[in-house]
């Protein structure tokens, strides 16, 4: 009895600080296809980002030849993706120069490498974010650009992709919980085909951001048999108990 | 005994004919080696295993220095070369990847293994006469791995590595007379910048792994072998740094993949995950006391916290060898303990409120309380008898 109520005590500790703890979260995230093993997916995105997105945001940590892992043959790579670089061993970089980016945007637009790692918060996985990001801009006559963003609100960027999706404006209050954005100019993309095209661009971008994530699955699932194999010798011809070894 | 076995020993013969090295060996581990408790159980099984893991991490190190580049300044893309090196390493580098992951999961496993080798020490109550400075230079250990690990931190210079130094390193200049003039010198600058890695990076990489392996050498009194369990231990390991290295952001956190910028501070800032407990508690101490300011209470709070448990030794009365044969008072006091330990680690990991806070100064007085009043309570409480349980 007495146990059983010191038991009952301590469990109730145990879980009582961490009841008071969930964080109130005001943006809710679309969740992005998984993609990642529809190399179709894959090839369509990089060609959206070396076409779209490559001109102003580099991915200085990829190089082109890596593309192969996707599919792509080196002369795909040289003659429909590259457009600025000549070497097919060179990182994605962008022409502009920095400092010019600084003066026509007011910021650098950041390299996007590793974004997808970069953006995974509380609210979710980074490829949830960007895959909302890019589908949340809608008109803003107050902002520099013309566009502002709900996931990232009086973003620097413009809509790049605006003549696929078409252009939205936002009915209610950004700040409350009843806004919702709506379709005035249909683009030349169905909302649904406008999904896609970021669905795939995104797993590109996921992709990119850990390449050796494919191979690391893959050697690890063989590094695992491997080691329950010689768990299971070990187990079978039992080398002994645990044993105390004295120092000389 | 084999031949292989026979002709080992004549060459450690030859060898102990030429130079001390048996000696050395000897009155090296002479303090420690005489004392080894009666009771080897499962649980001493981490301290064996973290020696595996600090092992693992030096031959990682090694190679992660051959590639990294301790440099802050931009390439071309904009990016510090520090950072851009580490993902040269994950992206460029033949198994780069997989050199990286072992070395960022190591550095958490083998603070879980330390925490679980210290949780061991109280259960057994392992400390006490005549084990009190095998246990303080296990404390040693502790406080070097815990700047090893934070130096090591600042390594991929990312945001969190760099703002997570900033605030601890401003811990340092409240600490009076010195702290001012020890922060410049630890920062070689007034902000963290490249003078800053530079000398992370030298402590890093020579003089911390130097002093861990000195200390580590006393300390280890002996060791534990069994295949069995450290396969086990490998399998969780690799399920980890294969499927999961981000462990959910604990041991690779999100925000350390965006590159540090000094003009822009992180919403949240938080310290790796083993950290997050005394961080709390610095962030807990609000109150100012005999005109000393709150700030510096919770800077020594926040050392102290770490350091307390060198007093274990004279703090814990208790007769009973075994968690087992001690008393229920104890048992309640250690698993307060381990919840507040818990609950303050948790609540270092997030952004704090009115009511956090109140959770974390509950918490940072259990935590105290369980050192502070041991004295007390160990000696109060009755142990039980021996007979039937213990004798195996």
């Amino acid at each position: 009895m007495n146990k059983l109520f010191i038991r009952q005590i301590l469990i109730a500790l145990l879980v009582m600080p961490f009841s008071a703890m969930a964080v109130g979260i005001d943006i809710q995230l679309d969740r992005a296809p998984d993609r990642s093993h529809d190399q179709a997916a894959l090839q369509h995105g990089a060609r959206v980002f070396t076409k779209y997105c490559l001109t102003c945001h580099s991915a200085s940590f990829m190089r082109y030849n890596r593309l192969r892992d996707i599919g792509f043959t080196e002369q795909q790579i040289k003659d429909e993706l590259m457009y600025a670089t000549e070497k097919i061993g060179e990182p994605m970089k962008v022409v502009m120069r920095r400092a010019d980016a600084q003066r026509w945007f007011g910021v650098v637009p950041p390299d996007h490498s590793v974004t997808v790692r970069a953006r995974t918060s509380a609210l979710g996985p980074g490829e949830d974010w960007i895959y909302t990001y890019l589908r949340s801009f809608y008109r803003d006559p107050m902002r520099p650009s013309g566009w502002n963003n709900l996931v990232f609100q009086n973003v620097a960027m413009h809509h790049v992709l605006w003549e696929f999706q078409g252009e939205q404006v936002l009915e209610g209050d950004p700040s409350g919980k009843t806004h919702k954005l709506k379709l005035v100019t249909p683009g030349k993309l169905s909302p649904a085909e406008y999904d896609n095209l970021v669905a795939d661009l995104v797993a590109y971008l996921k992709y990119m951001s850990e390449p050796s994530a494919g191979p690391r699955k893959e050697v690890g699932i063989y590094v695992l048999i491997a080691l329950f194999v010689l768990l299971a010798f070990a187990i079978v011809l039992k080398p002994g108990f645990i044993k105390l070894e004295k120092r000389p | 005994m084999s031949i292989a076995n026979t002709k080992l020993g004549g060459l450690v013969a030859w060898i102990d004919e030429r130079t001390p090295l048996t000696a050395t060996w000897k009155s090296a581990t002479r303090l420690a080696g005489y004392y080894a408790p009666k009771n080897v159980t499962f649980w001493y099984l981490f301290g064996t295993l973290a020696i595996v893991v600090l092992v693992s991490q030096l031959i990682t190190g090694i190679f992660l220095t051959m590639h990294y580049k301790p440099n802050t300044s931009l390439n071309e893309s904009g990016i510090p070369l520090a950072f851009a090196s580490v993902e040269y390493i994950m992206r460029d580098v033949p198994w780069g990847w997989l050199i990286r992951y072992l070395h960022s999961t190591g550095a958490s496993v083998l603070l879980i293994l330390v925490y679980l080798h210290m949780f061991r020490s109280i259960l057994f109550s392992v400390y006490q006469k005549p084990r009190e400075l095998t246990w303080l230079l296990g404390m040693a250990i502790f406080i070097g791995l815990a700047a090893q690990t934070f130096v090591g931190y600042l390594m991929p210079w990312g945001q969190l590595s760099f703002w997570a130094a900033q605030v601890i390193i401003n811990a340092f200049s409240q600490l009076p007379f010195l702290g001012q003039d020890f922060t410049i010198w630890l920062r070689g600058d007034y902000v963290v910048s490249d003078a800053t890695l530079n000398r992370f990076f030298s402590f890093h990489v020579i003089a911390f792994p130097a002093a861990l392996l000195w200390l580590l050498i006393h300390h280890v009194p002996h060791t534990v072998k069994d295949i069995r369990y450290f396969l086990a231990f490998l399998i969780v390991c690799v399920a980890v740094i294969f499927f999961r290295p981000e462990a959910g952001g604990y041991f690779l956190e999100y925000n350390n993949f965006t590159q540090a910028n000094p003009l822009q501070t992180p919403q949240h800032i938080a310290p790796l995950w083993y950290f997050t407990s005394y961080y709390s508690i610095l962030r807990s101490i609000t109150y100012p006391l005999f005109s000393i300011d709150a700030k510096l209470w919770g800077v020594l709070g926040m050392f102290a916290s770490m350091l307390i448990f060198a007093l274990l030794p004279w703090l814990d009365k208790s007769s009973g060898k075994t968690i087992r044969q001690k008393g229920p008072i104890f048992k309640l006091a250690l698993a307060l303990f381990v919840v507040a330990f818990a609950a303050l680690s948790y609540l270092g990991t997030v952004p704090t409120d009115p009511q956090r806070l109140l959770l974390a100064q509950i918490c940072t007085f259990i935590y105290f309380a369980f050192f502070l009043l041991m004295p007390i309570y160990s000696r109060m409480d009755k142990p039980r008898s021996n007979e039937g349980r213990g004798a195996r």
